[in-house]
C-alpha cells in the first residue's frame, strides 16, 4: 500500500495545506448532494458522480443534463466546454508532475480549480517527496467532496445551523493565492494580464460564458509578451 | 441505464481535458509550453479571483459589501502573516458573519 512508504508529517503538511479546501467542498458538495436528490438521484448517484467526474461546475450542470434527459453529443459537447479550462491546468503543470511517476495518472485525474491553485505555486516542504505531498493534497481534496456530495444528498437541506456565506471560503481561497503569489514574485505582468482579460471578456460575454475567451486572452497576450518576460526572468 | 451512459461520458471527457496536455507533451517540454508553465499560474488564479467575484450585486442591498470587506481582511491578513489557512477562515467567518447579519441585508 502507498500508505505504508508516507510519514506522519507529510501527511499532517499536506492535510493542513488543503484545510482551506476542506469548508468550500463540503459546502459546495453538499449543494450538488441536494440538488441531485431534488433531481431524483439518490445516494449511489452522488458517490458516482463525486467519484468519477470530480468536477464541481460540471457535476452541477450534469444535474440537469440527466434530469432533461440530454442526448449523447449534447452531453459530450456540454462537458467540452464547462471543463475547457482544466486543459490550461494542465498544460502550466506538465513539468511539475513530470516525473510523478506511480502517482501522475491520479494526479492529472484530480487537478481541479482548488487542487491547483493550492499546487501551482509549485512549493513543496522540506523533506518532502513533491510527487507524494502533490498526491496527499489531491486525495484529501476529493475526499472532502465525495462526503460532502454523499452528506449533501442522504441529509437533503435538514442541516441544524446556518451556513450562509461559507461558499466565500472557495473565493478567499483565490484571493489568498493571489496575493500570495503577487508577494512571492517581482513579475506581476502575467498576474495583472488575468486579473484585466477576466474581467474584459466578464464585461463582453457576460457571467456564464467568459472562462473560454480569457483563457485564450490570457494566452493570446502572454505570448505576445514571451520575449520581454523571458528577458525579465533571465 | 441510458442516464449512467451519460455520468461515464461526463467523467470521460474531463479525464481527457485534463490529460490531453500530458499525452502531448510526453517528450522534452517545449520552451513555449515550459513558457505558459511558468506565466499561466498567476493568470489563471487571477482570471479565478473575477470569476469569484462575478456574480457580485453593487446595485441593491448589500451592494457587494460583504464580499469586498472580506476580500480585503483576506488580502490584508495574507500580507500581514502569509499563512493562507490564516487568511481563508478570517476572510470567510467575516463574510459570514456580514451575511447572516440583518442588519445589513434589510437595513443599509
Amino acid at each position: 500500500m502507498v500508505w505504508i512508504t508516507l510519514n506522519n508529517k507529510i501527511i499532517k503538511y499536506a492535510f493542513l495545506k488543503s484545510l482551506p479546501v476542506l469548508a468550500g467542498y463540503i459546502v459546495l458538495g453538499i449543494g450538488f448532494g441536494i440538488l441531485l436528490r431534488s433531481a431524483g438521484y439518490g445516494v449511489l448517484w452522488a458517490l458516482a458522480m463525486s467519484a468519477l467526474i470530480y468536477a464541481g461546475s460540471m457535476q452541477y450542470v450534469g444535474v440537469g443534463l440527466l434530469a432533461g434527459g440530454a442526448s449523447v453529443i449534447e452531453t459530450i459537447l456540454t462537458t467540452l466546454m464547462v471543463n475547457a479550462r482544466h486543459l490550461f491546468y494542465s498544460i502550466s503543470m506538465v513539468d511539475s508532475y513530470r516525473d510523478a511517476g506511480k502517482y501522475k495518472p491520479y494526479l492529472i485525474f484530480a487537478l481541479t480549480d482548488e487542487t491547483y491553485s493550492l499546487l501551482c505555486d509549485g512549493n513543496v516542504p522540506e523533506e518532502c517527496s513533491a510527487e507524494e505531498y502533490w498526491f496527499l493534497v489531491s486525495f484529501f481534496n476529493q475526499c472532502y467532496w465525495v462526503t460532502g456530495c454523499v452528506a449533501g444528498n442522504i441529509l437533503g437541506s435538514a442541516l441544524p445551523f446556518s451556513t450562509a456565506g461559507i461558499e466565500f471560503s472557495m473565493t478567499a481561497l483565490f484571493i489568498s493565492s493571489f496575493t500570495e503569489q503577487w508577494l512571492t514574485h517581482k513579475d506581476h505582468i502575467p498576474a495583472c494580464t488575468g486579473l484585466f482579460s477576466a474581467f474584459l471578456c466578464l464585461v463582453v460575454f457576460g457571467s456564464e460564458h467568459f472562462l473560454i475567451p480569457s483563457m485564450l486572452l490570457i494566452t493570446f497576450i502572454l505570448t505576445l509578451l514571451r520575449k520581454k518576460e523571458e528577458a525579465r526572468s533571465e | 441505464m441510458n442516464e449512467a451512459i451519460l455520468v461515464f461520458l461526463m467523467a470521460f471527457v474531463t479525464i481527457l481535458l485534463r490529460a490531453l496536455p500530458f499525452l502531448v507533451f510526453r517528450g522534452q517540454t517545449p520552451k513555449y509550453i515550459a513558457y505558459l508553465g511558468e506565466v499561466l499560474p498567476a493568470a489563471i488564479i487571477g482570471m479565478l479571483v473575477v470569476y469569484c467575484l462575478k456574480d457580485v450585486r453593487i446595485a441593491s442591498a448589500p451592494f457587494g459589501i460583504p464580499g469586498l470587506v472580506a476580500a480585503v481582511c483576506v488580502v490584508g491578513l495574507q500580507i500581514w502573516k502569509r499563512n493562507s489557512l490564516i487568511s481563508i477562515l478570517g476572510g470567510t467567518f467575516v463574510y459570514m458573519l456580514m451575511i447572516q447579519s440583518r442588519f445589513l441585508v434589510s437595513g443599509l
